[in-house]
């Protein structure tokens, strides 16, 4: 009898299905935009070895070559294909993007869930140190741990999701406290469901939109740390093709060819953007308020 | 508020005390010993020693923790263990002039961009303007402001050479070469600034249009513009100014990578120089001061929220 009521409890968890997603981000030309122009740098470099020309490290061309035919975006100080080596580090910048903002939601829910459903001591704890960080901004504190752990590509990606995951955190944690204010939860709790099941069944479905959005709006976020921290040369190894790199290693010759300058910013540029388009008709979509928060680089 | 004040300079102390507490132990947690590093170049392991002993790393741990907190208490942040030996707090006196004009004056330009590009933008909502303005924000967002430096360069300082390229001069050289130096970085730090603070002021506008009391000033016949200048305009800064905290923060987060792309020898570029060089005392010093600026930073915008916004009364 007990069981029964368990489930029938479990299945009345109140997961917000908004009708008509698709159908609502195809009405929004950003939206829209935004996924082609991100379907498109993602295919780019998941078959990155089909769709560059060349080998991004050949130096066997003109040295600081103009666009031509034959190399669409001209060719840099050592002879290599632009365009190739973009498309390489797009497979960085991509990944990077989405490995650390997945690290530091995992991480950052769990925290923010701890702190909000056990409070007290706990709570305490954790938000000390999630105050802590807050006061600095997510790219001082990746700069910080990469000059305690080092540069190279698992120490970006740890330094970049570290830094992102007070965000979560906070987020997570506010969800839970409003949640946990709810009849349903007091109903589980009365049905003798457990912690981690009211945590993973109840509470989490319901903290999700809010989270879904900072998410999105922190790839975008995480994208443009890496490349900064690429061009500071606290990125990934000398030897991998970023986009941040590629900009760093063409600051001495800008003044005479614009296409170094112009070229690997463009596409940081165009992928930051693709993102924060659709973040935006995701925060619209699910009617999360813009706080700012998010915004933080 | 006094009582406010007080508790918040306490709980910004601490906030100071644990960030000097987890730089000094992180750093001596790193793998690798940038005295052993340095001495490789000599290959006398003798000279290391003494060196260690010169910077007192030979001492069991919490000694040395706590000589430093006392001598980061007195304003002393050690020596750069790096080229010639400059006392950090000479470097970090030179660098933090810079570091600050730059952000004053990027900040300058962005609220005088962003707030009436966000106020147009909330009263001709859905109009062709508020798309350009919404559009351009969103460009300035999506933009890493190391490249928007870059393509600066290549216009005005390459291209037209109207600007110079690189390069710091302090405003005792006169007004206008002090401004050709720092219109560049300032631009490419103040612009997703700018776009944040321009969407802010559009949505927060939005809100306050909504409420009872603009209504009941538009019932009263009020002109519209008197309506929009003291009703609406002081209220929709509210949220604006909670913002602000977060954006200044981005500026600085901004100036520490555009400073090295016009190699102005600022806050950002002594904390990088300092990481590539291995320069502990210097980074650990950078780190400090670089923090205490958001901590106090953080604390004049709660002060601020708190003055502005009659309603807010701390006890």
């Amino acid at each position: 009898m007990t069981a029964q009521v368990t489930d029938s409890l479990d299945d009345a968890a109140p997961v917000i299905r908004r009708p008509g997603f698709i159908a609502s981000m195809k009405r929004d030309k950003k939206a829209v935009a935004g996924a082609v122009l991100l379907a498109l740098f993602t295919v780019a470099a998941i078959a990155a070895p089909l769709v560059a020309p060349y080998d991004p490290n050949s130096m066997e061309f003109d040295m600081i070559g103009s666009p031509t035919w034959g190399h669409p975006l001209g060719t840099d100080d050592l002879g290599r294909d632009l365009l190739s080596r973009l498309i390489y580090g797009a497979q960085v910048s991509l990944f990077v993007g989405f490995a650390t903002v997945g690290l530091a939601l995992v991480a950052g829910i769990a925290l923010g869930v701890a702190a909000g459903f056990y409070g007290g001591f706990i709570d305490n704890i954790i938000m000390r140190y999630i105050d802590l960080q807050w006061a600095f901004p997510n790219f001082i504190i990746a700069v910080y741990l990469v000059a305690v752990f080092g540069t190279g590509l698992s120490n970006v990606i740890v330094a970049i999701s570290l830094a992102f995951i007070d965000d979560f955190a906070r987020v997570a944690r506010s969800m839970v406290l409003t949640i946990k204010q709810e009849q349903y939860i007091d109903a589980a709790r009365t049905a003798g469901t457990s912690n981690a099941r009211i945590m993973w069944r109840h509470v989490l479905p319901n903290a999700l939109a809010p989270l879904i959005v900072l998410a999105t709006v922190s790839v975008s976020n995480a994208i443009l740390a890496e490349a900064g921290l690429s061009f500071l040369g606290l990125g990934v190894d000398a030897s991998t093709p970023t986009w941040g790199l590629i900009l760093a290693e063409s600051r001495s010759f800008i003044s005479r060819a614009w296409w170094l300058g112009l070229f690997p910013g463009l596409a940081i540029m165009l992928t930051v953007l693709s993102i924060n388009f659709l973040g935006d008709a995701l925060r619209d979509h699910l009617d999360v308020r813009e706080t700012g928060e998010a915004d933080r680089a | 508020m006094s009582k406010y004040l007080l508790r918040r300079l306490l709980g910004a102390t601490v906030v100071m005390w644990a960030v000097a507490t987890l730089v000094f132990f992180m750093l001596r947690a790193v793998p690798g010993d940038p005295f052993l590093a340095m001495v490789f170049d000599t290959g006398d392991p003798a000279a290391a020693d003494e060196m260690r002993r010169a910077f007192g790393l030979d001492d069991p741990v919490y000694v040395q923790y706590f000589k430093y907190l006392l001598q980061v208490i007195q304003g002393n942040l050690g020596t750069s263990i790096y080229g010639s030996r400059v006392p950090v707090s000479t470097i970090i006196a030179e660098s933090f002039p810079r570091t600050i004009s730059l952000t004053v004056l990027a900040f300058t330009i962005a609220v005088t961009i962003a707030i009436p590009a966000g106020l147009i933008s909330a009263l001709y909502k859905y109009s062709a303007l508020d798309h350009g303005v919404t559009f351009v924000a969103f460009l300035g967002l999506s933009m890493p402001d190391f490249w928007l430096a870059i393509l600066l360069i290549i216009t005005f300082a390459a291209g037209l050479g109207w600007l110079p390229a690189i390069g710091y001069a302090p405003l005792s050289s006169g007004f206008g070469t002090w401004l050709s130096h720092l219109i560049m970085p300032a631009i490419a730090i103040g612009t997703p600034f700018a776009a944040i603070i321009a969407r802010m002021v559009r949505s927060s506008m939005l809100e306050v249009l909504k409420t009872e009391y603009i209504q009941v000033a538009r019932s009263k016949g009020l002109m519209r513009w008197y309506i929009l200048l003291q009703h609406a305009f002081p209220n929709a800064l509210i949220p604006v100014i909670t913002v602000m905290g977060i954006a200044l923060a981005l500026l600085m987060a901004g100036a520490v990578v555009v400073e090295n792309v016009f190699a102005i020898k600022g806050l950002g570029r002594v904390l990088i120089q300092g990481i590539l060089n291995r320069d502990y005392p210097v980074v650990q010093g950078a780190i400090l001061v670089v923090s205490g600026i958001f901590v106090l930073s953080n604390l004049v915008v709660d002060v601020l929220y708190a003055a502005i916004d009659p309603r807010i009364r701390y006890e």
